[in-house]
């Protein structure tokens, strides 16, 4: 998902951990912990389900904003073929979020609602679409590590506890992992390109990879919430597993393509089998999601634009819809 | 088209492939704009669809010109690599998306031309030319299901609504006399059993259009007397705009690869 960074819930929304014996509360606790999958008709803690419907529908913006910034690079894309393959992206992400507002929507909320908290500012999305794509290669490295972040996240998601956004999820990572590949094959043409391409391939890599490192949220020990999500089984992985994991997959991949990652403690680590990284800016982190970050204020304007002039659109269907409706249907109602 | 073909020169049949080829791209182009700027998500949906579709199409025709004329041209060199006045687009598709009423009636206009277009088409003398036509046909059935359809919601939803697709209806209408306006050039692939004579392809639009305008509770525009020709390489000012965004890159870094 692309919202781990930001799942703080409102505290008055947190339950007691520990239920009533006997009670539907324990009776859930024991049907998540035997995996069994929790339906939307089936009971549930209200933690639980606002949670889900805080996570879900952040991840539906998540994936309704970051059509923006790639989607940037859809008419001037350099051949016939990557112009095909990112519109066939963005168009996979903007169904990613229709199955996500759907997912959601088993929850009890409305996709009218959830879009209203997007375009009011009150919903986030996921922090990293508010850096800029100035150049092709920032559509490269976004497939190659905001999507491979993205799987990440996502794979334990497939087991999540709620049956409908682990279903979800399962057709979502099958198309992210297609992403992730096409968006490394464009980092590769590039590094094997001419001296410009070259250039133009790691100075998106410097523009991405602290970002991307960010998109799992923050340290275990800042994390608040993880616990409760734990118990749920929504989450499986802390935020700091799921960086390592990344961390580790990306570095080779980075390598053979002759890029550096803009990290001057990077090292392996061979006692721990892993990488050493060096610490995060978190106040960057922080400062982009309070709306401070490069394209914070684009994004949203244009999610607005787009909702504001498609008004007329959708009111025109909704008043076709109700006159060509059989007038037995309750015309006069 | 029945008739018996004959010998018709290269540059002649490469230059109608490149006449669809071009309207399918500059097309598609204009639609891959607005994807994730729509006026709903679905509507992101439908248009990055008919936006692939009619890219797609126009990556067979570039292949096959290229064949045809066997002088090692990719289907990239003829996208990214020609000049303004060397495409062969029509005037319409280079016509600005506007609002969606205006994006929608270009749109049906263009749709329901290339299905009557490939309905006749796919029996070809050219075979290559046939079978994308035929291939084409479904996609472009969909896509005039698509187009048409919103443009009844919106003739026939609001006053407000009406009132801009009927506007737009007005303002693009000129530029469909070019699609049925038929030339020695035409006559000659006429002829030669390679495309369907105009005249018969303009009936079917005709009646077609006139038929979805009625079902959206449109007025259909009149005739007006200037005749754009953007498949003689007489273009209104929006193309060398949009060519200058799309060929940016090959441009800019000639020879490279991507
Ligand atoms: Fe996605
Ligand atoms: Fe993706």
């Amino acid at each position: 998902m692309y919202s781990q960074g930001l799942d703080n819930p409102p505290p008055e929304r947190m339950v007691p951990a520990a239920a009533v014996a006997g009670g539907p509360g324990e009776r859930f606790q024991l049907r998540v912990d035997a995996e069994e999958k929790i339906e939307p008709k089936d009971w549930m803690p209200d933690g639980y389900r606002q949670t889900l419907i805080r996570q879900i529908s952040q991840h539906a913006h998540s994936e309704i904003v970051g059509m923006l910034p790639e989607g940037n690079w859809i008419t001037r894309a350099p051949s016939l073929l990557r112009k095909c393959i990112l519109i066939a992206k963005v168009q996979d992400e903007g169904g990613h979020g229709a199955y996500l507002y759907s997912a959601a929507e088993t929850l009890g909320v409305s996709r009218e609602e959830l879009v209203d908290q997007l375009l009011s500012g009150k919903a986030k999305y996921s922090s990293i679409f508010n850096y800029p794509t100035p150049t092709w290669a920032d559509v490269g490295a976004i497939g190659w590590l905001v999507d491979g972040a993205a799987i990440m996240n996502q794979i334990p998601l497939c087991r999540c506890s709620y049956g409908p956004y682990a279903r979800a999820m399962v057709r979502v990572c099958r198309e992210e992992s297609f992403h992730q590949r096409q968006g490394y094959e464009i980092m590769l043409k590039l590094s094997q390109g001419t001296a410009a391409q070259r250039e133009m391939a790691q100075a998106a890599l410097n523009r991405w990879w602290w970002p991307s490192l960010m998109m799992f949220g923050p340290s275990d020990n800042d994390s608040k919430h993880s616990t409760q999500s734990m118990r749920w089984k929504i989450k499986r992985f802390s935020n700091d597993e799921l960086r390592q994991k990344f961390v580790d997959f990306t570095i080779p991949q980075a390598d053979y393509l002759g890029l550096k990652v803009p990290d001057p403690e990077l090292r392996w680590d061979a006692g721990a089998d892993c990488y050493r990284f060096g610490p995060i800016d978190w106040t960057e982190f922080d400062e982009v999601l309070k709306g401070h970050g490069p394209c914070n204020r684009e994004r949203l304007d244009a999610r607005r634009k787009a909702h504001a002039e498609g008004a007329w659109v959708r009111e025109a269907a909704l008043a076709y819809a109700a006159k060509s409706r059989p007038a037995t249907a309750g015309r006069a109602a | 088209m029945s008739a018996q073909p004959r010998a018709l020169p290269s540059e002649a049949r490469i230059d109608y492939v490149l006449q669809l080829a071009d309207s399918n791209l500059i097309l598609g182009q204009q639609l891959g704009a607005l994807v994730g700027h729509a006026p709903a998500l679905e509507e992101d949906l439908g248009i990055a669809n008919t936006a692939l579709d009619l890219i797609g199409q126009a990556r067979h025709l570039y292949s096959y010109a290229a064949e045809v004329e066997g002088r090692g041209r990719t289907e990239d060199d003829f996208a990214f690599l020609r000049a303004e006045r060397d495409y062969r687009n029509l005037a319409l598709v280079e016509q600005p998306n506007g609002d969606f009423g205006q994006t929608i009636v270009r749109q049906v206009l263009f749709d329901a031309w290339q299905l009557e277009l490939y309905e006749r088409l796919q029996h070809s003398s050219d075979r290559r030319l046939a079978a994308i036509a035929a291939k084409g046909l479904k996609e472009t059935r969909y896509h005039f299901r698509y187009s048409g359809s919103w443009l009844v919601r919106l003739g026939d939803g609001t006053a407000e609504s009406h009132a801009r697709v009927q506007a737009a209806l007005e303002r693009l209408w000129p530029f469909t006399r070019e699609l049925f306006d038929e030339d020695d050039a035409d006559r000659e692939l006429a002829v030669a059993g390679l495309t369907p004579a105009l005249p018969a392809v303009e009936r079917a639009w005709s009646d077609r259009v006139s038929a979805l305008l009625a079902e959206a509770t449109l007025a259909r525009p009149a005739n007006t007397p200037f005749r754009w020709f953007g498949r003689r390489g007489v273009h209104t000012e929006h193309l060398g705009y949009i060519l200058a965004e799309m060929q940016h890159l090959p441009r800019t870094y000639p020879g490279a690869r991507w």
